[in-house]
Formats: C-alpha cells, structure tokens, sequence
C-alpha cells in the first residue's frame, strides 16, 4: 500500500507540490496525469525515495519512508521496480546484463538460473533473443521494454512507470500499455502510472489522478472522469489551449 | 567583493565537507564489504593498465630531463657522478608520485568525472538506486580501492623508468661512470625515499577517484554540466595534489628524520 499524506515540494522559490495526499491499495492500477511540468515526476520520485519532499510523509506499507537515509531505503526499494522517462539503461552494458542486474546484486542464484530469468522476462516483454544488443542498438520502443524487463525481473510489488509512452508513435504505445497491462495482471502488482498520454491513462489507470495546481484536483474511475464536466478536466482531456494563457 | 569572496569560501568548504561525507561513506561501504570485485578488477584495469603509457613515457621523459639538467649544473663542480643519485632521490620524494598522479588525474579523473556525470545526466545513477543498489558500493568504492592500488604501482613503474632513462642519458650521451654513478644511487637513495614516493602516491590516488567520483555525482544537468564537471574533477585533482604534496613533504620528511 501507498500513501502519500501533505506533501509538499518546491525549488527555489517555485513550489511545486503543495499538500497532495493519497492513498494507492495493493494491487490497484493508478493513473497520475497533469499538464506538463505539474510535478507528476516529482511525485512519482517522491514515492520511491529519490527525491525528498520539503514536508509531509509516504508511507509504504504503513512505513514512513521520507525520514529514512539512502542506506535503509535501499531495502524498501525492493518492493519496486521503477520505468524511466529516457529508459535509463546502463549503457556500458548489454540487454542482458541490464535485465540481470537487480538478479545478480540482490539474489543468490547461479548464472545459469539468471539466465533463464532474464530469458523468460525477455520474452515476456516480446524481446526474444536481445541478450546481446547494446542500448545503443534498440530503438525507443524496445529500450522501453527492457527498462520495463528490467524493472519486473525480481518480481517487485510495485511498479512505478514515468511517462512510459512519451515520444513513442501511437503503435508502440499501445504495445506499451499492453505490456503493463500484462505486467499487472500476471504479477498482480501495484501500478503507478504517470502520463499526459489519455489513452494510456483511460486503460491502464483503474483510477485516475489528476494534478492540477500543485494539488490533486480531481480523482475517479477513468469511464466517470473522463466523462467529468469539470472545465480544468475537460480542457486537459480535450486538449484545448487557453488563447489568454502561455501554455509553457 | 566581500560576499562575492564570502559566498566562494562558504561554497568552497560546503564541497570540502561533501568530499569527506562521500569518503566516510566509501570507507564504512569498503568496510562491510558492499564493494562490486569485478568493478573493482575492471577498474584496476583502467587506472593501473591502461595508464601505463601515459606515465611511462612521463617518468622516462623526466628522468632524461632532470639527469641532463643536473649533469650540466654538477659538470661545473666536478660532480659528474652524484647526477644519477640526485635523479633517484628527485624522483622517488618527489616527481614520481606528483607527475605520475597528474597524469592520471588527467587521463583518469576525467573519464571517471565523465562517465558517472554522464549517467547522473541520463538518470542511471537515478535507476541504480531504484534496483536497490547503493552509488556509493557501485560507482565510487570500486574506483577508490582501485586508484589507491594503481598509483603506487604506476609511479614505482615510473621511477624506475626515469631512473633508467637518466642513466641511459648519462652514461651513454653525456659520458659519466657508470660505476661511480651506480654506487653513489645506491649510497644517497634510502628505502625511506622509496617508502615516502609510495605513501604519497597511495594518498593521490585516493583524492584523484574521489574528487572526480564526487565532481560526476554532483555534476549539474546538461552537457555543459558534463563538461564543467570533467574539467573541475582535472584541475581540482591537479590543485590539491599539489598542495597535499606540499604537507605531506613537511610531515614524511619531519617522520624520516626521526627514523
């Protein structure tokens, strides 16, 4: 379970997160949307200690995470797998060697054992046969299912995906939100999402968040949001600028 | 100018503090044993190996140059044969460890500074520590340990080449006894000189791996961030080699005397 209660986050003098509190269940699929630079990132590295926030708590299993120094959130963190915006694969590494490594730091097994691992979570995510390629070698697509591998192969309990399709074309996206589809539903992991992506957001969310205003301002299931009369909802799910305002 | 100078020192001691945090932190990690051995040998290879070249070609370069120049001054006074004993003593206190580190802080600190800058950049540090690993156990203790082995190893490799070389260049070039020249590097040149160019070349490599380790783990975004953070871990490297070595010369020397 996830809980975020009263955060809050600035830099400089920008506030960024001024008191957002809510509470993820175990095994729920969640949807974080926001317009672009709202701190839906920021939120998203908040929950799994990379960021600290200025105030407020998350707990992680009724565990309060934000006192914690780096050394004791190591052992919280692996209850999850996290997928980066830019894929953040070890580029000194192959495939294979990027898929394994949560295996060979945390679990004793042989090299053949984590072989087979990384074979099978390969396949999982429609990469057969990649063990070998470099990151450089793959394109956006492929280097997000292998940061997707990456982060599912020591079957965590959460996985946190940050902007997963951004910068993809509506095909690999869809595949994309398949494969966390099929991540949550064979793992029966907790699943944050953070997207701007609607159409990622109406099929993977079981419930959608939307942060507007430094706060959540809006939460449902995606058929009642999206359907939302609310103007601040309804121009992000439609899509329309504001003539008076400098959308960036 | 008074806050513009406050403003640098505060900073200037802010990273001073760090730089300590970032070693106590690699010494309690090397100590209960989180350290990656096989980064740790693949780094080895990188600073020992691989800098050989470069440090080889420095301490012959060196050798040659301060025998000649010595011989010329020593030639004067009819002290043709202390030139190879002076080379010895210069290069194991002195110019051994000191040029030897600078060439590594140059070839090394700033790949080390490059590569973990570019990984800051690129959020792998970021997805490191999501896959429960700590920077400190993966990236920094590897490079520390391996520096700390390799410099000392690469400046004996470079004394010894410097002092051939000197030899080559007097004896062979500038036609001094060979004998002569033998005996007296072995009468003025003490284990104590040997053991003090070792001392100091274990402490550079240290400052070289952490001050560049540091300079990738706080580098600012960006590709200019990148840059910036390769050129400070070099010159912030080179800087405080050069003062330590001055302390250092107080303090070993002071220690030797007392011997």
């Amino acid at each position: 379970m996830i809980e975020a209660r009263n955060l809050r986050k600035g830099f400089g003098t920008q506030p960024v997160l001024d008191g957002v509190s809510f509470r993820i269940e175990n095994g729920e699929s969640v949807a974080i949307i926001g317009r672009s630079g709202c701190g839906k990132s920021v939120l998203l590295k908040q929950l799994i200690g990379l960021m600290q926030p200025d105030a407020g708590e998350v707990l992680i299993d009724g565990e309060n995470i934000v006192p914690m120094n780096e050394r004791q959130l190591l052992r919280v963190r692996r209850k999850f797998g996290m997928v980066f915006q830019g894929s953040a694969l070890f580029d000194s590494m192959t495939v294979a060697e990027n898929v394994a490594f949560g295996l060979r730091r945390h679990e004793h097994l042989t090299e053949a054992e984590v072989a087979r691992r990384v074979a099978e979570t390969l396949e999982m995510v429609d990469l057969p046969g990649t063990e070998t390629k470099n990151p450089a070698e793959l394109s956006g697509g492929m280097r997000k299912r292998v940061g997707l591998a990456r982060a599912i192969v020591y079957e965590p309990q959460i996985v946190l995906y940050d902007e997963p399709t951004t910068g993809l074309d509506p095909i690999v996206s869809d595949s994309i939100d398949q494969l966390m589809l099929r991540v949550r539903d064979r793992f029966k992991v907790t699943t944050v999402v953070v997207t701007h992506d609607m159409r990622t957001a109406r099929r993977v969310g079981q419930r959608v968040l939307m942060m507007h205003d430094k706060k959540i301002y809006a939460s449902g299931a995606p058929d009642e949001f999206f359907a939302s009369p609310d103007p601040v909802v309804r121009q992000f799910v439609d899509g329309v600028a504001d003539p008076k305002e400098t959308p960036f | 100018m008074n806050v513009f100078a406050n403003k640098w020192v505060a900073e200037w001691l802010a990273g001073l503090g760090r730089v300590a945090l970032l070693a106590w932190e690699s010494f309690l990690s090397l100590i209960t044993f989180k350290i990656s051995w096989s980064d740790f040998l693949y780094q080895l290879y990188f600073i020992g190996v691989k800098s050989q070249a470069v440090v080889l070609i420095t301490g012959a370069f060196t050798g040659m140059v301060l025998g000649a120049q010595t011989y010329y001054q020593f030639h004067k006074v009819k002290m043709d044969t202390a030139t190879l004993a002076v080379v010895g003593v210069s290069l194991c206190d002195e110019l051994g460890p000191v040029l030897t580190a600078l060439m590594v802080a140059g070839r090394v600190g700033a790949a080390i500074a490059a590569e973990i800058g570019t990984m800051r950049v690129t959020e792998q540090i970021d997805a490191l520590r999501t896959l429960a690993t700590h920077p400190v156990d993966y990236l920094v203790v590897p490079r520390v340990v391996a520096a700390h082995i390799a410099l000392p190893l690469l400046t004996i490799e470079s004394i010894c080449l410097g002092i051939g070389a000197s030899y080559l260049v007097g004896v062979y070039l500038l036609g001094v006894d060979a004998t002569y020249s033998w005996v007296n590097l072995l009468r003025y040149t003490h284990d104590i000189d040997v053991v003090i160019g070792l001392i100091k070349a274990f402490i550079y490599g240290g400052i070289i791996a952490l001050i560049s380790c540091y300079k990738g783990l706080t580098c600012r975004l960006g590709a200019e961030g990148v840059g910036r953070a390769t050129t400070e871990a070099v010159v912030y490297s080179s800087i405080t080699i050069l003062i330590t070595n001055f302390f250092l010369t107080l303090v070993l020397g002071k220690v030797a005397s007392l011997l």
